[in-house]
């Protein structure tokens, strides 16, 4: 029989024996609160979620002194910078590049954060990367095929779940080849919110290749770069990029790394991760950024309750009949 | 309260914070509609059950589907008076009261021996046979001085629970 502490001993044996025994039905049965409680604090804030919060425009305290001024600044950035990008085909963009860039070589790949498919243009300014990116529907889709692909850029399709291995295939043809561009890979596999990083795939880091990181930091003073590709789609994304005034950003090209002997391709992602990481100035959370597209596995939901049913094993033992 | 993309007037934050009884601050109750918001992503003014099983931290608890029911397609008033009970201002009735509802299921009021089984089966998975969990509930109640096929009243959860001090609070980041 599981005995409990005495609290007090009473005249009245009925009361002495449900404080006992009614101990048993709470800490054993009814008592869920901890459960409860993380439930909750999931609801209230997780870190997951936070990766990919886009930035809360502070609403402007209106007056009609702000007004003309606000008149103003939507006929320059609608009908002046608007066209004028869309001529001149690139962004207001003031790209502060830092570090020596690595000279070319063959086995020798780049990974960077990812905010906005932006990222790749920014980057494009100074190297013709061949980037490896998503499959998009529509005219992005239409614009991978032609333009970028004479550049050897290489897709896959997350929803294709073969996909991996091809691509992977993909990956090392193309980094074997002396004369194709050098590789630009986003090793977090979906854009976040450039005030974190989520863990980095590995597949990058198994190519036998060195990796020579970028780190990638917008000043959001000017325009929130992230593509909250859940809340609106990549044309609104570029229209609002577009219309904003300025793309403000920091590159820093870090010294290249190579597999360190006994570290696993894990390992090597997220060391490379918190280079990338500590030089924008960014927070990293142990989560894969795919969470975003699909549910965590039902495994970490059979590990919780694994894990309580044998802490209830343990704790009643034989003062229950288990056959 | 209008569309969930609009702004909480002042007006609004009252409501909210009466409508609660006053377990949240004003300043607890904007940081909720912030997260309200960033989770009922389509803005419809309430956050679907995929929404919720959109947060990984959620997703993976085993009474998420329980707690799905009692919390999907609620307003944000009802959200912050429902989510009031984890506020440290609750009263153990607050929580009480919230424990109760996640296993009266069928929401008659009484918490019976199956309605035990079936929170325990959430909780254990596989890895309990349905003869095991059986025995555990009627010990149980036959511990407590209950017969095995007594249902449970919310008196009778305030007799088991009170005691133990309960511990299920969380709390509201401000930024």
């Amino acid at each position: 029989m599981q005995s409990s502490p005495i609290l007090f001993v009473s005249l009245d044996g009925t009361t002495f024996a449900l404080l006992s025994t009614s101990a048993w039905l709470r800490r054993n049965l009814l008592d869920i609160s901890p459960t409860l409680s993380e439930a909750a604090s999931a609801i209230i804030d997780d870190s997951f979620t936070r990766c990919f919060k886009s930035n809360q425009t502070e609403p402007w305290n209106w007056n009609i002194y702000l007004f003309p001024l606000w008149c103003l600044g939507v006929i320059v950035r609608y009908g002046i910078l608007f066209p004028i990008s869309v001529f001149v085909a690139s962004w207001t963009g003031v790209v502060r590049y830092h570090g020596p860039r690595p000279s070319r070589r063959a086995k020798q790949i780049f990974v960077a954060n990812h905010t906005s498919m932006i990222d790749f243009i920014i980057l494009e300014q100074m190297t013709a990367f061949a980037v490896i990116m998503q499959k998009h529907p529509g005219w992005v889709g239409l614009l991978q095929t032609t333009v970028l692909e004479s550049l050897g850029c290489i897709w896959f399709d997350r929803t294709e779940s073969k996909d991996r291995s091809i691509v992977a295939q993909k990956l090392k043809r193309h980094v074997e080849c002396e004369d194709s561009n050098p590789l630009l890979i986003f090793p977090e596999g979906t854009c976040v919110n450039n005030e974190y990083t989520v863990m980095f795939k590995k597949g990058a880091f198994e190519l036998d290749c060195t990796v020579c990181p970028i780190a990638i930091k917008y000043n959001k003073i000017f325009v929130d770069a992230f593509w909250n590709s859940k809340k609106q789609s990549f044309t609104m994304h570029l229209i609002g990029l577009m219309t904003s005034w300025a793309v403000v950003c920091d590159v820093w090209y870090l010294e290249p790394q190579t597999l360190k002997l006994g570290e696993t391709p894990i390992e090597f992602a997220e060391r490379v991760r918190e280079m990338i990481a500590n030089r924008a100035g960014i927070k990293k959370v142990p989560w894969d950024g795919y969470l975003k597209y699909y549910r965590p596995s039902i495994k970490l939901t059979e590990k919780k309750q694994q894990k309580f049913a044998d802490a209830l094993v343990s704790r009643l033992g034989d003062s229950v009949d288990w056959r | 309260m209008g569309n969930t993309s609009s702004m909480l007037t002042q007006y609004d934050i009252e409501d909210v914070e009466n409508h609660c009884s006053q377990r949240f601050t004003q300043r607890e109750i904007v940081s909720l509609y912030q997260r309200f918001c960033a989770l009922d992503r389509s803005g419809k003014g309430y956050i679907s059950g995929d929404e919720f099983m959109s947060v990984p931290e959620f997703a993976v608890n085993p009474l998420s589907q329980r707690l799905l029911g009692i919390l999907e397609g609620l307003n944000f008033k009802e959200f912050v008076a429902v989510l009031s009970a984890f506020s440290p201002l609750a009263t153990i009735n607050d929580k009480l009261d919230f424990i109760f509802r996640v296993y009266d299921i069928r929401n008659n009021g009484k918490v019976s021996s199956e309605d035990m089984i079936r929170v325990l089966r959430d909780l254990s998975g596989d890895f309990l046979t349905d003869k095991q969990r059986q025995a555990v509930v009627t010990q149980a109640l036959e511990e407590s001085g209950y017969s095995k096929d007594y249902s449970l009243t919310p008196e009778d959860f305030l007799k088991v629970l009170s005691n133990g001090g309960l511990k299920m609070d969380v709390e509201v980041p401000i930024d």
